[in-house]
């Protein structure tokens, strides 16, 4: 089980630092979304890349520590029901299945275009879960067979 | 150079990446060939003026290219040696393959030439996307607001596959995910 | 024209690994191929001679915009195929702890 616990001391030093910067950049792309180029999946891609970056760097073990992958599970489908109700709040408030019910705000501004920003994370949270739960499950997956077999 | 010479240098160095990642053996080496194919269609997206589908082309492939090493270049699948396919259908294949693509050039001809669209429904989004949604990003404004159920059901989509995968996954011992067994063993 | 056909071939090239090969590896780095093809031949439809992005920019104007519909409809497509692919490398991790191989006709012959 030696190589289960990550990469050597440069690689780990390496990414504590780099993996804060990563983060920041889906989180711009992400609120950006709707004015430059990128958007939910985009960033959600970058984040899900952020969490396989430590994951390869620390190991499994190092994540299974920090964060419960249970509820990372629950958040990636909690999240399909949220944008479902986005846009039932549009059928009440503002009169049609997924209508942008918000103030559309001033062109160019960050705080516009009314829902666009807020599917845009809830998107973003959706595809970032997904992924990387499912690398997650491969990568265990893979182990419990070593284990099995030997 | 205009765009179609740089299109169509982009294009042969797929094909020859996509041809030399099936016809290699060793399959670390097919993994990174399928890269070249996908980068170059990332950096023909950057010529066609789809920045968005750049970015995104470009995330997919490197998260592609992690799943695939790290779900197939493991230990013990590379001793096993697939058997070699049949010379006849091969050969075959390709005649017939090639014969699609000999007939289907008239077609291509009958096509309007490349620079002059055939679509022209966007025209009521371009010219007026910016101020009935409020978002700089025209492509952002549809897929989120004139087609956000379009979206929605992606988001069906992507949930289902996400989901079966998980399903297809799970060990028999374990009664959830598969995170929570492996403390035991 | 000729960017059109080089286009098809790559998707054609895509066939030929999905007929032929018998490794489940490989076809799904065919299936891969097929999709990439497919996306690129509708932006290359979509493409208008000196256009430009997209996107409206704060100061003067970007009048001469390539359309940005089909960008959108691949966008989502593009994702889709992200999570095909996971599920597909499930599948066939699950196959080969099952048979011990890739060789799709040896699959077939051990279902009996």
């Amino acid at each position: 089980m030696k190589q289960t616990e990550g990469m050597t001391l440069i690689v780990k030093t390496v990414t504590r630092i780099s993996v804060w910067l990563i983060l920041l950049y889906g989180i711009y792309i992400i609120l950006h979304g709707h004015l430059s180029p990128g958007g939910g999946f985009a960033g959600g891609v970058i984040i899900a890349l952020a969490f396989l970056n430590v994951m390869l760097a620390y190991g499994r073990n190092f994540i299974k520590r920090w964060v419960n992958i249970g509820f990372l599970h629950d958040l990636e489908s909690s999240s399909a029901a949220l944008f479902l109700a986005v846009g039932i709040l549009g059928m009440a408030i503002g009169g049609g299945f997924l209508a942008n019910f918000i103030s559309h705000g001033k062109l160019f501004n960050l705080l516009s275009a009314g829902t666009i920003p807020v599917l845009n994370i809830i998107i973003s949270v959706k595809v970032s879960m997904g992924l990387f739960v499912v690398v997650w499950t491969l990568s265990v997956f893979h182990l419990d067979k070593g284990g099995k077999e030997e | 150079m205009p765009v179609e010479t740089w299109l169509i240098f982009i294009l042969g160095f797929m094909i020859l990446g996509s041809i030399i990642a099936l016809e290699l053996k060793d399959l670390l080496s097919a993994v990174i060939s399928i890269g070249i194919v996908g980068l170059g269609v990332s950096l023909a997206f950057l010529f066609l003026q789809a920045l968005d589908l750049a970015i995104v082309q470009f995330l997919f492939e490197i998260f592609a290219l992690i799943i695939l090493v790290r779900a197939f270049i493991g230990k013990e699948y590379h001793i096993q040696e697939p058997s070699r396919s049949h010379i006849v259908q091969s050969v075959v294949t390709i005649v017939v393959l090639l014969l699609i693509l000999v007939m289907s050039i008239n077609m291509f001809k009958a096509l309007p030439s490349f620079g002059h669209p055939i679509f022209s429904t966007a025209k009521h989004y371009v010219e007026n996307g910016g101020r009935e949604t409020g978002a700089a990003n025209i492509v952002t404004a549809i897929i989120l607001d004139y087609r956000a159920y379009d979206t929605l059901g992606e988001v069906t989509v992507l949930f289902t596959a996400i989901l079966g995968a998980l399903t297809i996954l799970r060990t028999k011992k374990s009664n959830g995910l598969a995170g929570g067994d492996n403390e035991a063993n | 024209m000729i960017v059109y056909i080089l286009c098809f071939t790559l998707f054609l090239v895509g066939i030929y690994g999905a007929l032929t090969k018998r490794d489940l590896i490989k076809i799904i780095l065919s299936l891969g191929i097929m999709g990439y093809a497919v996306n690129l031949m509708i932006i290359l439809f979509a493409y208008k001679e000196g256009g430009s992005f997209a996107i409206l920019v704060k100061d003067g104007i970007n009048s001469n915009m390539v359309d940005p519909l089909p960008q959108a409809l691949i966008l989502t497509s593009i994702v889709i195929e992200l999570g095909i692919t996971a599920m597909l490398v499930a599948l066939s991790i699950r196959l080969f702890q099952k048979y011990k191989t890739f060789d799709i006709t040896k699959i077939r012959r051990l279902s009996g």
